[in-house]
């Protein structure tokens, strides 16, 4: 179905208007989420998770602790899912991928120097590879913002179609570093590059740049996906990170997502949230679903 | 794009519109069985003995009972304001009257939820926007005005503006609070007294407002607040005690109000019915556009005299837009209007949903195509999908005739010029909608179209400083603002 992809002019792609994008997006945190639908929400956002370490002090021992985390987010809770994936340096991929065994949980490395992307082509091809090589499931590049202001959109779209290629079968998430790109068009505009020339996944960023994930950024980015899946059939998975540290904004994502893409996307295939302490937060939003009382933070395993 | 097969994609969104009911509480309103006339300060039986029942659009159950003011009340009502004025209201400082309306508006902001729910429960209207729209712009007419009351010689320098005495005012069922708000924060800040009647489907806010008012102690007769229908309306406008006329309303009754005042020395301010034009050229930022559209026609179950009721779309970009607007249709949540999720509530009553129904008859008739969301709706209750008609002729009376629900006729236009004519070429004038990426586009459109309120890249706005009326047939005069001051004033 799946036709032969013309590449579009990208000095000329869809306008956002900002007042617009940013009221929409606060009309979605109107939704009042009850019962069970909160309920298949929050367990929902839990198994979305991209549980996430990106740290110079990151070591073996941390590693080993957060994918045990990831395959066991709260056994006091019967019945609930794990997270999709954890997201470690290329560094500690063959310790995660040891760690998780067959969870089931995939193992997504960044790569091509990150956060910042300011390496030779060569240096980054090679990052990915190495990553690949430690058998990373999914790829979470960056792209070359500095390219991208300058105008050099081939660059950037060149860059992107090279490390799809390095990653074989991996999927691969682009990072747009949406703080750094400073207008809604150019969100747009980095969207459409990253998916017509290859991505799987678009992600907002990096969560070493503030602000990180926003609501309106993410809808750009999801109504960019849904502008590029009627254009060509295919579809494209979203990944917010940085920011979304509350079960309630994670609802509010998801009421997002629902409204835009619609239910073909409400799953951790087309979706995740990258994050590190939000699942704790959902922990202990479904306890208080089952007993009525919140618990103290010390419940809850800390890794 | 080249040859994709695309006409087999479909998005889903079943599941967003499938959540768990969230209904904001009814115990908060408080409702009493039966509500007589606001008569110089004190609740009075009516003179015609009559009483007719307020119902609950979206499950047709009683509310309460509202009294029938006939001539006699009319009468009394009128003599209360007109005493009011030249013992007490004309003499009071514009100072002590601006700290009554702040009054008023701070205990329209205290009693905000229950206002709320009872103006959802008697009108239809979404929670979520008698809550996050209806009430609170309503409280800050009262805020902006009561800041104008000592300031009237500021606003007409060298003019010595004085009040004109008794208005009376009428005013309609699609914001039944906040027109009273509209009606009374400036003619109380310029110092006239008021008899206000709410329209008689939703009469309940306006009489929740006149508790307030008599617990914020304005003296007696300042504002009189009296329910009834068609009959009580007339009464009002024939008294000739009156010296002011504000009408909010459709074009046939303005045009019988015109026609009743000629040859009295009434002041008069008509605003009425529109059929305007929202325009999207394709510089578009298409997205926010159709969410503008969506608002624009679907807000207030397109009960809205301002609603964008045409939609113009430049034809390079008509596809894609159309199938924006459709999918955003698709989720919009249609039904009980005290879910707090609730997008589209129910129609305000019966027979204002058999002219919806005439008019969605109409555009097949004529030949247009006719899209609803896919949503079920409540089998009890007024309800009416999300409509929109493609294929639709400037000649098509859904194009032309103003139709008050969720009813959308779209076009499509191919220079500017072009749709500057057809965007014009209706017999109102109250509003239209420029969507546009180029700011020179905006102002040569704002120039050439013939409506009172323009908005650009944005729908339905409302602000109490910024004026609002029509041109033609959607009437004359204007509310908010400086404006609004200058309708209640000789100057």
């Amino acid at each position: 179905m799946i036709a032969k992809l013309t590449i579009p002019d990208f000095t000329s792609t869809a306008r956002i208007d900002q007042v617009g994008v940013e009221e929409r997006a606060s009309r979605f945190t109107k939704r009042s989420l009850k019962n069970e639908t909160k309920l298949n929400g929050l367990k929902l956002a839990l198994n979305m998770i991209d549980l996430t370490t990106l740290e110079g002090k990151d070591t073996e021992g941390k590693i080993k602790q957060l994918c045990y985390k990831a395959a066991h987010l709260h056994d006091a809770y019967p019945g609930l899912p794990t997270v999709a994936a954890v997201c470690v340096y290329p560094s500690m991929v063959a310790v995660a991928k040891k760690a998780l065994g067959n969870s089931g949980i995939k193992v997504a490395s960044v790569a091509t120097a990150f956060p910042s992307g300011q390496s030779t082509r060569d240096v980054k091809l090679r990052d990915t590879k190495y990553a690949i090589s430690q058998g990373a499931d999914e790829i979470d590049m960056v792209i070359s913002r500095g390219k991208f202001h300058q105008g050099e959109y081939n660059f950037v779209f060149d860059e992107i179609a090279a490390i799809k290629e390095a990653c074989g079968t991996a999927r691969l998430k682009v990072i747009l570093e949406t703080g750094e790109l400073g207008t809604y068009d150019k969100v747009r505009k980095a969207s459409d590059i990253a998916m017509y020339a290859g991505a799987d996944f678009i992600k907002t960023s990096t969560g070493k740049i503030s602000p990180a994930a926003t609501m309106p950024v993410t809808l750009v980015m999801l109504e960019a996906i849904r502008d590029f899946y009627y254009k060509t059939g295919k579809k494209i998975a979203m990944k917010p990170a940085g920011g979304i540290s509350k079960a309630k904004l994670a609802l509010h994502y998801l009421v997002m997502l629902n409204e835009v893409l619609g239910e073909d996307w409400m799953n951790n295939e087309w979706f995740r949230f990258g994050a590190s302490s939000l699942a704790n937060d959902i922990l202990m939003q479904l306890e208080k679903q089952r007993s009525g009382v919140y618990q103290s933070g010390d419940y809850f395993s800390v890794d | 794009m080249a040859g994709v097969k695309k006409n087999n994609l479909r998005l889903k969104f079943d599941s967003s519109r499938n959540l768990a009911p969230a209904p904001e509480s009814k115990s908060i309103a408080n409702i009493a069985d039966r509500y007589d006339l606001f008569i110089n300060g004190k609740f009075e039986k009516p003179s015609s003995k009559k009483y007719f029942d307020t119902i609950n659009p979206a499950t047709e159950e009683k509310l309460s009972s509202v009294a029938e003011a006939n001539n006699a009340d009319v009468n009394k009502a009128v003599s209360a304001a007109r005493t009011a004025y030249e013992k007490v209201w004309k003499k009071t400082s514009a100072k002590e009257r601006a700290k009554y309306i702040y009054r008023i508006a701070r205990m329209i902001q205290e009693r905000a939820r229950e206002l709320a729910v009872i103006e959802t429960l008697d009108g239809g209207k979404p929670i979520r926007e008698s809550r996050d729209f209806d009430v609170p712009t309503a409280a800050n007419h009262f805020f902006y005005y009561a800041g104008w009351a000592d300031k009237l010689e500021y606003a007409f320098p060298n003019k010595n503006p004085q009040p004109l005495g008794v208005a009376g005012q009428i005013i309609p069922w699609n914001f039944p609070l906040l027109m009273a708000a509209w009606k009374i924060a400036p003619a109380l800040a310029t110092g006239n007294t008021v008899v206000l009647k709410p329209a008689e489907t939703t009469p309940l806010t306006a009489l929740k407002l006149a508790e307030i008012i008599q617990e914020a102690d304005l003296p007696p007769g300042v504002v009189n607040i009296i329910t009834g229908a068609g009959a009580t309306g007339a009464a009002i406008v024939n008294h000739p005690d009156i010296n002011k006329i504000a009408f909010t309303g459709s074009t046939d009754v303005g045009k019988i109000i015109q026609r009743a005042v000629a040859g009295s020395d009434k002041k008069v301010t008509l605003e009425l019915g529109g059929k305007a034009a929202n325009i999207i050229f394709d510089d578009a930022p298409l997205d926010q556009a159709v969410e503008g559209v969506i608002n624009g026609i679907f807000f207030n179950q397109g009960h809205v005299c301002c609603a964008g009721s045409r939609l113009f779309v430049q034809e390079s970009v008509y596809k894609i837009v159309l199938q924006k607007l459709k999918d955003r249709m698709e989720s919009l949540i249609v039904g009980n209007p005290m879910d707090k999720n609730t997008d589209v509530g129910a129609i305000n009553s019966r027979q204002q949903l058999e002219v919806i129904h005439k008019y969605l008859k109409i555009g097949q008739q004529e030949g247009a195509e006719m899209f609803q969301s896919s949503c079920a709706i409540p089998k009890k209750g007024f309800y009416c999908r999300p409509t929109i008609f493609t294929n639709v002729a400037q000649s098509n009376r859904i194009a032309q005739e103003e139709i008050f629900g969720p009813v959308l006729a779209i076009q499509t236009f191919r220079t500017e010029d072009e749709v500057i004519e057809k965007a014009n070429n209706t017999p109102f004038g109250l509003s239209a909608g420029v969507w546009t990426d180029k700011g020179s586009k905006i102002f040569n459109m704002t120039s050439k179209l013939r409506a009172g309120v323009i908005w650009a890249n944005t729908y339905n706005k409302f602000d109490p400083v910024s004026p609002f009326g029509g041109y033609k047939e959607s009437g004359f005069g204007r509310e908010g603002g400086l404006h609004g001051l200058g309708a209640y004033l000789k100057v």
